[in-house]
């Protein structure tokens, strides 16, 4: 019994680490432009696509491929961002935030049936070479999910540098913990703004891309798992970049642990229920303010 | 094609219906709901499971609105405290939950095979007149509900509506009960949902969680943006305007040659997602734009606290 449950958890941190990152992606772009951008789904799915080309195409190994996922899905995450939203953001109104909202989620269905109409239906398979799973104490776990473990913890690290060291990071923070504060210090929302969708949407992509290699890449990779991405989200109190890694963490190993009771079909719903109760019971998320970035 | 014009100004009559509910809770109440696909599909799935134990249609189309507008009214009082954003979230989550119970729970509602046979009003009395009926009753009920809601949102309770849209703290200042109002708003649209969903499931005769995800409520969205989205007529419009793209690109798909089925799918959806772009960037107010809503200037004695709301309309 301790052993199956040590592997849940086990199963729901590999789980977490992989949401972790377009997570980070949404929290990022929320706290800097103030919106929920369900396009981050979609941009998964094109990262995950990208790797996918690059690596059986191209031929190239792991991680020149997820640099390849990161940069693609970044620059069209801001193309995109240039297009359809930017002209929104423009306009004055009280229900601005929840206009961008409903116009990312078309963005999301615009995008996933682009790739539907390139690529079609079929799951494709990443040609990796087969490889058996570790055993150590009656626990189970591929190399590849341990693979992507290291490195979203990898990519975790380095963000927290970026956002505590770098001018760019710091100007983020500044914007995400008071706007006209920061624009009073010198700083240009716009590109900064630009710069967020970019790191945003290159997270998700890397997050797809890691989840497709592990499993396959169809044009619903993304959407399928956008309901534990805004649990994680949320559950990390969509501002805090730390509380998005620490709610992915939280809402995997939840996922997977209350498989134990609930069948794997409600996975989506156990997130929903995660969401509704985090934010019945602290609406702020569980661990805003782990940043020190509040809104 | 006669038989094809009558099913597409059905189903015109039914996205109607839908996007009225998102007029009230949306455009008035400022209240957003992306899980209406997930009322749509309750009141398909409670009308048509009640009507194979036998319950008189009519019945079962009354107890699907009421079940619907039921849930409308819990979910609203769960979320009374979330900001805008996260309700987009948790009715999202809504909608798509229902959706796996339905796809999932198969001893209710057949999971993936859906719920066959559905019956239908007068269908064998009426034979090839049956289509006909069908259209008129589906038009005759979104009239009858273009006029309650109309007679609703002229009153002061509708003032109070859009008071509460466009800022619920004077709202509250004004005595008004913001949380009732919501969740008056947030009923009556979830109701009329349900109800377009019955009406769906008897006129297509079987239901399967496949006709309840997401793109609906994308659909409805540009449907109720494109009319204009605090207006009746504007809800009418837009759902013609969103069948009318759908079913078009069904026949420019067929002008393109080389494509498949799953490219002229994806192709559809495309153009209603850019459609919606396109339409909250060029034109947010819609085809109608929005009324001049203030209270009329003649007031009666007891008018105190509604022209106080109604300064905060449009």
């Amino acid at each position: 019994m301790l052993t199956e449950l040590t592997q849940y958890v086990l199963n729901g941190l590999v789980l977490g680490a992989l949401i972790a990152l377009p997570a980070l992606g949404l929290s990022l772009i929320f706290s800097v432009q103030g919106f929920v951008n369900f396009s981050v789904a979609a941009q998964m799915t094109v990262g995950a696509y990208a790797a996918w080309l690059a690596g059986t195409y191209v031929g190239w190994s792991p991680y020149p491929m997820l640099l390849f996922a990161f940069v693609i899905s970044g620059a069209l995450g801001v193309i995109c961002d240039r297009l359809a939203l930017a002209p929104i953001r423009r306009q004055s109104g009280g229900q601005t935030a929840l206009m961008l909202a409903v116009v990312s989620i078309a963005l999301n269905l615009a995008l996933e049936n682009a790739l539907r109409f390139i690529f079609g239906n079929s799951l494709n398979n990443f040609d990796m070479p087969i490889v058996r799973n570790f055993r150590l104490l009656g626990l189970s776990v591929g190399p590849q999910q341990i693979r992507n473990l290291v490195t979203a913890l990898v990519i975790t690290v380095a963000l927290a540098a970026f956002f505590s060291l770098t001018r760019w990071g710091k100007a983020m923070r500044a914007v995400s913990d008071n706007p006209d504060l920061a624009r009073l210090k010198g700083i240009d929302p716009r590109r900064l703004s630009n710069l967020a969708t970019f790191l945003g949407m290159g997270l998700a992509g890397v997050g797809g891309s890691l989840l497709a290699i592990d499993t396959s890449v169809d044009p619903s990779t993304g959407s399928r798992l956008i309901l534990i991405i805004f649990a994680a989200s949320v559950v990390g109190g969509l501002t805090s970049l730390y509380g998005a890694v620490l709610g992915a963490l939280f809402v995997g190993v939840a996922g997977e642990v209350a498989l134990i009771w609930i069948s794997p079909v409600y996975q989506s719903l156990t997130a929903f229920i995660a969401i509704l109760i985090v934010l019945l019971v602290k609406p702020t998320g569980l661990f805003a303010g782990a940043s020190g970035a509040k809104r | 094609m006669i038989a094809y014009l009558l099913f597409v100004a059905t189903l015109i009559a039914i996205y109607s219906i839908l996007s009225l509910g998102l007029v009230i809770s949306w455009g008035q109440a400022g209240l957003v709901n992306l899980g209406l696909v997930g009322f749509f599909g309750l009141g398909a799935y409670c009308s048509a499971l009640l009507t194979k134990i036998g319950v008189p249609i009519g019945l079962a189309w009354i107890a699907a609105a009421s079940l619907s507008s039921f849930v409308g009214v819990g979910l609203c009082l769960i979320t009374r405290t979330l900001r805008g954003d996260y309700l987009a979230i948790v009715t999202l989550g809504f909608g798509e939950g229902l959706r796996l119970i339905e796809l999932n729970e198969r001893w209710l509602t057949g999971g993936s095979d859906g719920i066959s046979g559905i019956r239908a009003p007068l269908k064998l009395e009426l034979g090839d007149l049956f289509p006909w009926f069908y259209m008129a009753l589906s038009w005759l009920i979104v009239i009858a509900a273009c006029l309650v809601i109309s007679r609703i949102l002229k009153s002061p309770f509708g003032r109070a509506l859009r008071a509460v849209r466009d800022d619920e703290k004077v709202a509250a200042v004004a005595g008004k009960s913001v949380l009732r109002l919501k969740c008056q708003a947030f009923g009556i649209g979830a109701g009329l949902f349900g109800l377009a969903g019955a009406l769906y499931a008897h006129f297509i005769s079987y239901i399967s969680p496949d006709n309840f995800v997401l793109q609906l409520t994308i659909y409805i969205f540009l449907a109720v943006t494109a009319g204009g989205y605090s207006r009746l007529i504007g809800a009418v419009f837009g759902s013609f305007v969103v069948l009318t793209i759908l079913e078009s690109s069904r026949f420019a798909a067929e002008v393109i040659p080389g494509l498949s089925a799953v490219q002229i799918a994806s192709l559809r959806e495309f153009a209603i997602a850019v459609a919606l772009i396109l339409i909250m960037q060029l034109r947010p107010q819609g085809a109608f734009g929005m009324l001049n809503e203030r209270a009329p200037p003649t007031r009666n004695a007891n008018g105190a606290s509604p022209s106080l709301a109604a300064k905060t309309g449009e």
